[in-house]
C-alpha cells in the first residue's frame, strides 16, 4: 500500500514539472518530495494520536463518575471538564515553557511560553507537538480527580489543576523529555527510559492523587469507629467500565503516538499496548476470583488499566511475551495495592494511586529489565533513580500545594455539605433529575 | 372486606399477579420495597471490601378482596410466590372498615 502511496506521489511530482515545462525529476528532487510526504505523514499521525489521548479525558470522566455516588456525578464532570480546560491554558502560559524551553541547568526550560516558538511564516511542528504534549499533561491532572473525588471543594480542584500544569508535571517533565524540543534533561541524559510517560504522566498523577488523598483525609462513612472499612458503592459499574474501554481506545494515542513521526515502530507499540491491557485485565480477574470468591468487576476494570499504565513506558523498547509479563504482574499488583490504601486508609475512591502511581512505578521499572536491548545494573539503577525523583519531587510539591490550598480557600467541603452531595451544594444542580438518589445518607 | 399484604420476591411478581387474575381478583398494587427477616441481608463485595447488604430488595403486593375469598387468596399467593428458599417473604392480612371508588362513589363491596 505504501509503496503504491509513493509511487502515486512520484508520478504527480513527475507530471507536474513535465507540465510545466520544468526540468525532469532528479534524486535530489525526488528526495525532496519523499521528505515532504513523511513530513506530513508525521504531523498526521502525531495530531490524530492526540486526539485520541484527548478522548482519554472522556474515560477518565466515566470512570470516576462510575465508581461514585450519584449525587456527586456533576461534581466529577466539572473538574474533569476544568482540569482540562484550565490546565490547557496553564500549560499554554508556562507549563510547555518550563517542560521543553532552552535549559542551562537541566532542571527546567526558560523559553517558549505562551507557545512563543511559533512564528506565523516558520515551522509548524511546535504546534502539533505542543497538540500532542497538552492532552499528555491533561492526562496527569485528571488522574487526581479520581483519587480526591466526592469530597474535594471545587475552587481548590481548579487551584491545583493550575498549579499541576503550569510547574508539577512540566518540572518532572524536563527532566526526562525535554530534549523531545529545545530543552535537556539531567535524567534523560543519564539514560532514563520512560518512552510514553509510565512516570513523567502516570506516576506524576499517581502521587500527586496520594499527596491529595492523604491531606484531603477518608470521605465520610467510609471507615467505621472501630477502624472497619465500609466500602462506598459506586452508582453505575456500566459507565465505570465505557470509560476503561475509552481509555483503552486512547491508550493506542498515548502509546504509539508518542513516536511523533509515521513510521514501523507503531505497530510493536500498538501490540504491546494491547497485550499488556488484556494481561492485567485478565490476572486482575483471577487475582480478585481467587481472593474474594467471585471475579470482581471494579477490580478487572482496574486491571486493565494497571496493564496500560505499565506498558506506556517500556511500550517500544520490549516483545511481545514481556507485555504479557508486564501486564499480568501489573494486574496483580493493582489488587493487593488497592487492598493496602484501603487498610491504611488512604481513600482513593476509584484506585487512581494504584493503578497510575503504584502501577507507573512498576512499568518504569519493567522498562530496565525487559529491555530488548539488553539490561544492566546501571540502566535498572537509572530507572529507580527515575521513579524516586517523580515520587520525591511530586508527592512533596503537591502535598505542599495541597496544604497551602487547603489552609487559605480551603481543600475539603463541609461534613452537611459531603452529606448533601456536591452537585447541590458546589454546582447547585444534580445529574439525574428523573431517578431517585438512595445514597444520601452516608455517615 | 379484607386486605391482603404480601412481601415476595421480586421475580415471583409475574406469577403471582397471573394467579391472582385468574382466581377472579380485579385490582393490585405493588411497590418496590427494601427490608429484612429471618433472611438477614447478604455479604457482598465491592472493590476488594466486604459489605453487609442489611435491607434486600423486595417487592409489596396489597390486594383488597370480600372476606369470603381472602382463603382463596392467601392460598393462590403463598402457592405461586414460594420457591422453598429462604427469603419468600410473609403475607398479612387486615381488616378494611370501608372501600370508596373515587371516579363513582360507589363504596363498599362494588368499589373494590
Amino acid at each position: 500500500m505504501k509503496t503504491i502511496f509513493l509511487s502515486l506521489v512520484f508520478i504527480a511530482v513527475g507530471f507536474g514539472r513535465v507540465w510545466a515545462g520544468d526540468e525532469p525529476p532528479t534524486a535530489i528532487s525526488n528526495k525532496e518530495a519523499i521528505d515532504l510526504v513523511q513530513s506530513h505523514a508525521d504531523y498526521v499521525w502525531t495530531l490524530v494520536a492526540a486526539a485520541l489521548v484527548f478522548f482519554m479525558q472522556a474515560g477518565f470522566a466515566l470512570v470516576e463518575c462510575g465508581f461514585t455516588r450519584a449525587k456527586n456525578a456533576v461534581n466529577i464532570m466539572m473538574k474533569n471538564l476544568m482540569d482540562f480546560s484550565v490546565g490547557s491554558l496553564a500549560f499554554w502560559a508556562i507549563g510547555f515553557g518550563l517542560m521543553f524551553g532552552i535549559t542551562q541547568t537541566g532542571w527546567f526550560g526558560t523559553s517558549g511560553f505562551f507557545l512563543s516558538d511559533f512564528k506565523p511564516d516558520g515551522d509548524p511542528w511546535v504546534l502539533a507537538f505542543w497538540m500532542f504534549q497538552v492532552v499528555f499533561c491533561a492526562t496527569a491532572a485528571t488522574i487526581v480527580s479520581g483519587a480526591m473525588a466526592e469530597r474535594t471543594k471545587f475552587t481548590g480542584y481548579l487551584l491545583y489543576s493550575v498549579f499541576i500544569s503550569a510547574l508539577i508535571y512540566p518540572v518532572f517533565g524536563s527532566w526526562a523529555w525535554g530534549s523531545l524540543f529545545n530543552g535537556n534533561g539531567w535524567l534523560e541524559n543519564l539514560g532514563f527510559i520512560d518512552f510514553a510517560g509510565s512516570t513523567v504522566v502516570h506516576s506524576v498523577g499517581g502521587w500527586a492523587g496520594l499527596a491529595g488523598a492523604i491531606v484531603l483525609g477518608p470521605r465520610l462513612g467510609k471507615y467505621t469507629k472501630k477502624g472497619g472499612i465500609k466500602p462506598i458503592l459506586g452508582h453505575s459499574m456500566p459507565l465505570a467500565a465505557l470509560g476503561v474501554f475509552i481509555l483503552w481506545l486512547g491508550w493506542f494515542g498515548f502509546n504509539p503516538g508518542s513516536t511523533t513521526a509515521a513510521n514501523k515502530d507503531i505497530a510493536l507499540i500498538f501490540v504491546n499496548t494491547n497485550l499488556a491491557a488484556a494481561a492485567g485485565a485478565v490476572l486482575a480477574m483471577f487475582t480478585s476470583w481467587l481472593k474474594f470468591g467471585k471475579p470482581e468487576v471494579g477490580m478487572s476494570l482496574n486491571g486493565g488499566l494497571a496493564g496500560l499504565v505499565a506498558i506506556t513506558s517500556p511500550c517500544a523498547t520490549v516483545s511481545p511475551l514481556s507485555a504479557v509479563i508486564i501486564g499480568a504482574i501489573a494486574g496483580i499488583i493493582v489488587v493487593f495495592s488497592v487492598i493496602f490504601f484501603d487498610r491504611i486508609k488512604v481513600d482513593d475512591p476509584v484506585g487512581a494511586i494504584s493503578v497510575h502511581g503504584v502501577n507507573g512505578a512498576w512499568g518504569t521499572l519493567a522498562a530496565g529489565i525487559f529491555n530488548m536491548g539488553g539490561t544492566s545494573a546501571k540502566i535498572i539503577g537509572v530507572q529507580m533513580l527515575g521513579i524516586v525523583a517523580c515520587f520525591v519531587w511530586t508527592f512533596c510539591a503537591a502535598f505542599i500545594l495541597f496544604k497551602i490550598i487547603d489552609k487559605t480557600v480551603g481543600l475539603r467541603v463541609s461534613p452537611e455539605e459531603e452529606g448533601e452531595g456536591l452537585d447541590i451544594t458546589e454546582h447547585g444542580g444534580i445529574a439525574y433529575p428523573d431517578f431517585e438518589v438512595s445514597s444520601y445518607a452516608q455517615q | 372486606m379484607k386486605k391482603i399484604e404480601a412481601i415476595i420476591k421480586p421475580f415471583k411478581l409475574d406469577e403471582v399477579k397471573e394467579a391472582l387474575t385468574g382466581i377472579g381478583v380485579k385490582g393490585i398494587t405493588v411497590s418496590e420495597v427494601k427490608g429484612f427477616g429471618r433472611q438477614r441481608g447478604h455479604k457482598e463485595i465491592y472493590r476488594g471490601a466486604e459489605y453487609q447488604v442489611d435491607f434486600v430488595s423486595k417487592i409489596k403486593i396489597e390486594v383488597v378482596v370480600e372476606a369470603s375469598m381472602a382463603g382463596e387468596t392467601l392460598d393462590t399467593i403463598q402457592k405461586t410466590a414460594r420457591t422453598g428458599q429462604i427469603g419468600d417473604g410473609k403475607i398479612f392480612v387486615l381488616p378494611v372498615e370501608e372501600a370508596i371508588r373515587i371516579r363513582t362513589g360507589e363504596s363498599g363491596k362494588n368499589a373494590i
